[in-house]
């Protein structure tokens, strides 16, 4: 009898410990970085398969043959061109197929325009992406403190596909059970958002849009909540839940930013920090100027369950690399992405202005 | 201290584990040892060399003193004392002190005849030590994965450690541990509260017996371990605390570079549901 229990125990180890261990990756292949002062636990481990896997889906494409440097302007030969009218048909045409290259290879031209009239306004992807062409242009001339010299093209976060694969819609709330269970603060649901934590799941809502988004910056100044300070543990759970997403879209961790003796401290942490907040304020406009403004653009099948329009984030660009597409410089093969005719915030003007005549595009001309 | 009168016929020569009759000997109530000898030179060296950092770092402040282990880019090697060195034989010298204190336990131990139970149990909390700044660090392939030598400033290495991983608290081998130091207390607590409540009778009541202290527990939960099971449940309960410790953290690095809270996703990804 006591054989057998004993049998069993070492059994029910071994298993155990089997079991445990196939949830885990194998100690090789260990690649580490060091990103603050030593001793202090501030460190990158990586392991080499992980991150060729992590690279096996990812092909840069390679740059179109430059365009003939003279030649008449797009405008005042195409109809309805309004933000590439500056460039020359060669420039013009090699962009339109970078684009069609980067971002719908399978669909081709037909994408966004009509097959036999490209002047034509009645796809709405053609709409959408004039304006993507002047939030490109955006990013890389005003969020250099963001995206630096290497910028953005369509290829960075479209990668191949007519919709980017990292993208946000507002949380329609969660079906759950009535009564006392009823209410989850939205939580607790092991949201790929929040890599399965139970923190909050809708942390871009709140922090990545709107007027006036929640603070993410709510380490009290004071014990108890009271007076200016009416931050409480439920606000750290959602930032929590913001910055995971941070980690998550990047392959990094919260040391990247942080020396996490002291979250708030700007002095100890990192360069990398000030980067990250750029980027916020970077997602916050781009959502608010122009991807939300979109909204009434996209047919029902593009919107969300509460019918808002898709969104970005940090994963959007970034897609798991802490330098998107894993440091490749495609910017610098596309001086024409720097040329477009940036028309103000209002993205109505992309609209409204169908018949008007080839390249007298409202607002002002932009050189890059 | 005095030498209770009963003492002087257990203390007897032999039993050592190496160096015969060396430092076989007692000053005062200590056994000294070959490894009492041993572990005094090592904390004395140990305790020298964190003083000597102290005094080339930038502050004599007790909470802010700190060695720290070399850069990651030293590698497996030795590094200047300055840059790391000072750490490097800091835990030789706390890991040569911690083993020969162990192996004075055992000399004493087989001196009075009995079980190696409290030299194990010891060695247990030194794997748990040998783990963070050897074992780890070795998987890893530097030495300045190990921990640093300060009040603060390890607290800070254990605090980035964990964000390293986003959310620590979702390691699978933490959550043992620290449900094994939880019922470690609850348990210790128990059996405290048990053998005082025995003990202390009301004035003019005798001591009571352990059959008193097994029908108190049959009456509160139906069960009593028994006057011998407590102490070999305190003990596995103990030494699984500090082995999932050490696991817990050999895993966070070298078997899981992730978030922990993602390792669940096995759970998420069972084909059952999934």
């Amino acid at each position: 009898m006591k054989t057998m229990t004993r049998k069993t125990t070492t059994v029910a180890a071994l298993a155990g410990a089997a079991l445990l261990m196939t949830g885990c990756e194998l100690p090789i292949g260990i690649e580490t970085e060091q990103t603050g002062y030593r001793g202090l636990g501030m460190e990158q481990v990586t392991k080499r398969h992980l991150e060729a896997m992590k690279r096996s889906g990812m092909e840069i494409p390679e740059p179109e043959r430059p365009a003939a440097a003279a030649g008449p302007r797009a405008g005042d030969i195409y109809e309805n061109v309004k933000v590439l009218g500056d460039l020359n048909i060669s420039e013009f045409n090699r962009l339109m197929n970078a684009i069609t290259a980067w971002v719908a290879p399978e669909e081709g031209c037909n994408y966004c325009h009509t097959p036999g009239n490209f002047a034509d306004e009645d796809v709405y992807t053609k709409i959408v992406s004039r304006r993507m062409l002047e939030m490109t242009y955006t990013i890389n001339n005003e969020w250099t403190a963001h995206v630096g010299e290497t910028g953005v093209t369509c290829y960075t976060c479209h990668m191949g596909n007519p919709v980017p694969e990292n993208i946000w819609y507002e949380d329609s709330g969660i079906k759950h059970a009535g009564g006392l269970a009823a209410s989850r603060m939205g939580q607790n649901l092991a949201g790929s958002n929040v890599a399965s934590t139970s923190l909050p799941n809708d942390v871009f809502t709140p922090f990545l849009q709107g007027d006036g988004p929640q603070n993410i910056r709510v380490t009290p100044r004071t014990a108890l909540p009271m007076g200016d300070n009416p931050y409480n543990l439920v606000d750290a759970e959602w930032v929590h839940g913001l910055m995971i997403h941070f980690s998550k879209a990047l392959g990094a961790n919260c040391t990247t930013c942080h020396n996490t003796n002291n979250f708030p401290e700007w002095q100890t942490s990192p360069p990398q920090r000030v980067t990250a907040w750029q980027g916020i304020e970077m997602v916050r406009a781009l959502n608010n100027q122009y991807l939300n403004p979109l909204q009434p653009e996209y047919p029902d099948y593009r919107l969300g369950p509460t019918g808002d329009a898709p969104k970005t984030n940090c994963a959007t660009c970034h897609n798991g690399f802490q330098l998107p597409l894993d440091r490749a410089q495609m910017l610098k093969d596309y001086p024409e992405l720097n040329r477009v005719i940036h028309r103000g915030d209002e993205p109505a003007a992309a609209t409204s202005a169908a018949a008007e005549p080839a390249g007298d595009a409202e607002g002002e001309a932009v050189e890059g | 201290m005095s030498m209770l009168s009963f003492e002087k016929r257990y203390r007897v020569r032999g039993g050592t584990l190496i160096g015969g009759d060396l430092f076989d000997f007692w000053v005062g109530p200590f056994y000294v040892g070959f490894f009492g000898v041993l572990t005094a030179f090592f904390a004395l060296l140990g305790t020298l060399l964190i003083v000597w950092g102290a005094a080339m770092g930038p502050t004599w402040n007790i909470w802010q003193i700190s060695i720290n282990p070399p850069d990651l880019s030293y590698g497996l090697g030795f590094a200047p004392l300055a840059e790391g060195g000072l750490w490097q034989m800091i835990t030789i010298c706390a890991l040569g002190a911690f083993v020969s204190w162990a192996l004075r336990q055992a000399e004493i131990a087989r001196k009075l005849g009995m079980g190696l139970h409290i030299p194990i149990a010891f060695s247990v909390a030194v794997f748990a030590y040998f783990t963070l700044v050897v074992i780890r660090p070795v998987l890893l392939g530097a030495w300045g994965h190990g921990f640093p030598y300060g009040i603060m400033s390890h607290l800070d290495w254990v605090s980035n450690t964990g964000y390293q991983f986003l959310h620590f608290h979702y390691n699978p081998a933490h959550m043992l541990a620290i449900a094994f130091f939880f019922t470690t207390a609850l348990a210790l607590s128990l059996h405290g509260g048990l053998i005082l409540s025995a003990t202390n009778p009301k004035k003019g009541e005798p001591v009571k017996t352990p059959e008193y202290e097994d029908t108190f527990f049959r009456d509160v939960v139906g069960y009593s371990i028994g006057a011998l099971g407590i102490h070999r449940l305190g003990l596995f309960l103990a030494l699984s605390a500090a082995f999932w410790s050490a696991v817990c953290i050999v895993i966070s690095g070298p078997f899981w570079t992730q978030s922990w809270p993602e390792w669940w996703n096995w759970w998420l990804d069972l084909p059952i549901w999934a």
